[in-house]
């Protein structure tokens, strides 16, 4: 029943140590996924910080866009931090126009949109459902959530400055992405958080599994 | 700071932008990826179209700089400008050696990172820039451990192997990463008290050394560049230990550029995959022609700028 999660970590380009090691750090398995086959055999998914053009592009040259989609749509978990949001997104301003998404998140995501580089900032932010205190946050280059569909749960939001009040954290059934980048500050909440809804998800799976073995034998 | 600070870190209620987790974060979402050298802002398009994870803006490849010589500096704003409206990944750009205004120039044009490059004619021959100073993190070039540790001490974010800028020969960045990992390497060996030797040695600060020496890595994320001019040359690069590649003159002096910016990106993914590594360096047509390092004259190698 509590058999160890298998977690991959996208690994075409981006932080994908840091969350390879945070997620070792919650007692996961933690493995890299750059094939389809190594898609297929995980329970769940971490899309990293990165350039979510080059994971765009990526994905859709190395025949990937199509299983992570259907694997989305089955209800695999899976985590997205920065470009990782952005990846899940089903709609995304100021993107070329020609970037593709996973999609699943029914959100619209703004790529940069506290600005470049020298905007990049930390803070800290309350996330629902993460106990203790605020989380650190570093936002590099950051999206935001400019709108949430009326099944997404805001997880987090700014507090203070100029972009007071934008939504920085998101869920959405199995599905949870944040702006920031708590793979990078050694905070382990959030990965915690998502790693749990793994363990339920694996846990449902098995009850589900047990339940047609009961009445098909 | 000193005297030439530029911006301070500045907070706003709780957050603050400039720190040092935001500068060498920035590094951490290149790792893995591609930064190619681009000229003009169709160029930077098709790097981007090609996935790029970063574009590097100048006014001449390196290899234009060597064929055409003379001084080598920041490019113009403009076409700075012309190139961050044309792209939506993040853009560098050089400065030289010491050139702190430039560096000043370079943030207030909103790069998002300042390569502080012995490509371009150094500045100053005894210093680089103060570079905790600014809020835009910098990448520098080193040659061994030593330089990398000089570099970091002075606020570079993220380091990468000098190579031999233009020559699109990658013997220089193969020396020069081996002598990072090397040098890192070790570190590891040693007990505490001959760390303090090793700190005189390196020439670099002891608590950085011996930092190194506990993480087993620098505290920043390395780059190799300097002569990568083939998707093979990328993936050896990943695979002698660096996080990501720097590409010159390498893709846009080559016979189809799109193309082949598009294999260095795929090799550096699959950097342990010499089947997609085959895959990809097929048809790739003329690669750039390339200069003999070994018949430089001292005085045209840029690897040895830089102190």
């Amino acid at each position: 029943m509590s058999r160890t999660p298998v977690v991959g970590v996208l690994a075409l380009q981006g932080d994908v140590r840091e969350h390879l090691a945070t997620l070792r750090e919650l007692g996961a398995e933690a493995v890299t996924v750059r094939r389809p086959e190594e898609l297929a055999a995980v329970d769940a998914l971490v899309v990293p910080g990165g350039e979510s053009t080059t994971m765009a592009r990526l994905t859709a040259r190395f025949g990937l866009l199509e299983p992570l989609r259907a694997a989305v749509a089955a209800g695999l978990p899976v985590y997205g931090s920065c470009a990782g949001m952005i990846v899940l997104a089903d709609r995304l301003l100021d993107a070329p126009p020609d970037q593709v998404t996973v999609g699943g998140l029914d959100v619209t995501v703004r790529r940069n949109a506290f600005g470049r580089q020298v905007d990049s900032f930390e803070s800290r932010v309350e996330v629902d459902g993460v106990a203790g205190g605020p989380v650190h946050a570093v936002f590099i280059r950051a999206p935001w959530v400019e709108q949430a569909g009326e099944g997404v749960q805001v997880l987090g939001r700014v507090v203070g400055g100029p972009a007071d009040g934008r939504i920085v954290a998101v869920r959405q059934g199995n599905l949870v992405a944040t702006s920031f980048h708590p793979e990078l500050t050694g905070d382990r909440r959030v990965h915690a958080l998502f790693v749990d809804i793994v363990r339920r998800h694996l846990a449902e799976q098995a009850g589900v599994d047990a339940g047609n073995g009961r009445g098909t034998s | 700071m000193a005297e030439h600070s530029a911006t301070p870190l500045s907070t706003t209620g709780t957050s603050t932008t400039g720190t040092m987790a935001v500068k060498r974060g920035m590094a951490e979402q290149l790792k893995g990826g591609v930064i190619m050298d681009v000229v003009t802002p169709e160029q930077a398009r098709v790097a981007e179209d090609a996935g790029a994870v970063a574009v590097m803006a100048l006014e001449r490849v390196p290899a234009d700089i060597r064929a055409q010589g003379g001084i080598a500096r920041m490019s113009d704003p403009d076409m700075i400008d012309g190139i961050i409206e044309a792209v939506s990944i993040p853009v560098m750009a050089k400065a030289r050696i010491g050139h702190f205004v430039e560096a000043q120039v370079l943030q207030s044009l909103g790069v998002d990172y300042i390569d502080e490059s012995e490509v371009l004619t150094p500045a100053d021959e005894a210093h680089h820039i103060a570079k905790s100073a600014f809020t835009v993190p910098f990448v520098c070039g080193a040659t061994d451990l030593g330089e990398a540790l000089r570099r970091i001490a002075e606020g570079a974010a993220m380091i990468r192997s000098k190579g031999e800028a233009g020559t699109g020969n990658v013997v220089e960045a193969t020396r020069h990463m081996r002598a990072i990992r090397a040098g890192i390497r070790r570190l590891g060996t040693l007990d505490e008290t001959e760390l303090f030797v090793a700190a005189k040695e390196l020439r670099a600060p002891y608590d950085l050394v011996a930092e190194v020496a506990r993480l087993g890595k620098l505290p920043v994320v390395l780059f190799t560049a300097g002569g990568i001019a083939t998707p093979a040359d990328a993936a050896m690069m990943m695979q002698l230990g660096a996080e990501g590649v720097f590409v010159g003159s390498g893709i846009f002096k080559s016979g189809d550029p799109a193309q082949r910016a598009a294999a260095i990106v795929q090799a550096t993914t699959f950097h342990d995959d010499p089947d997609v590594i085959a895959k990809v360096s097929r048809g790739l047509g003329e690669p750039m022609v390339g200069i003999n390092v070994a018949t430089l004259p001292e005085s045209e190698r840029y690897a040895t700028r830089g102190w």
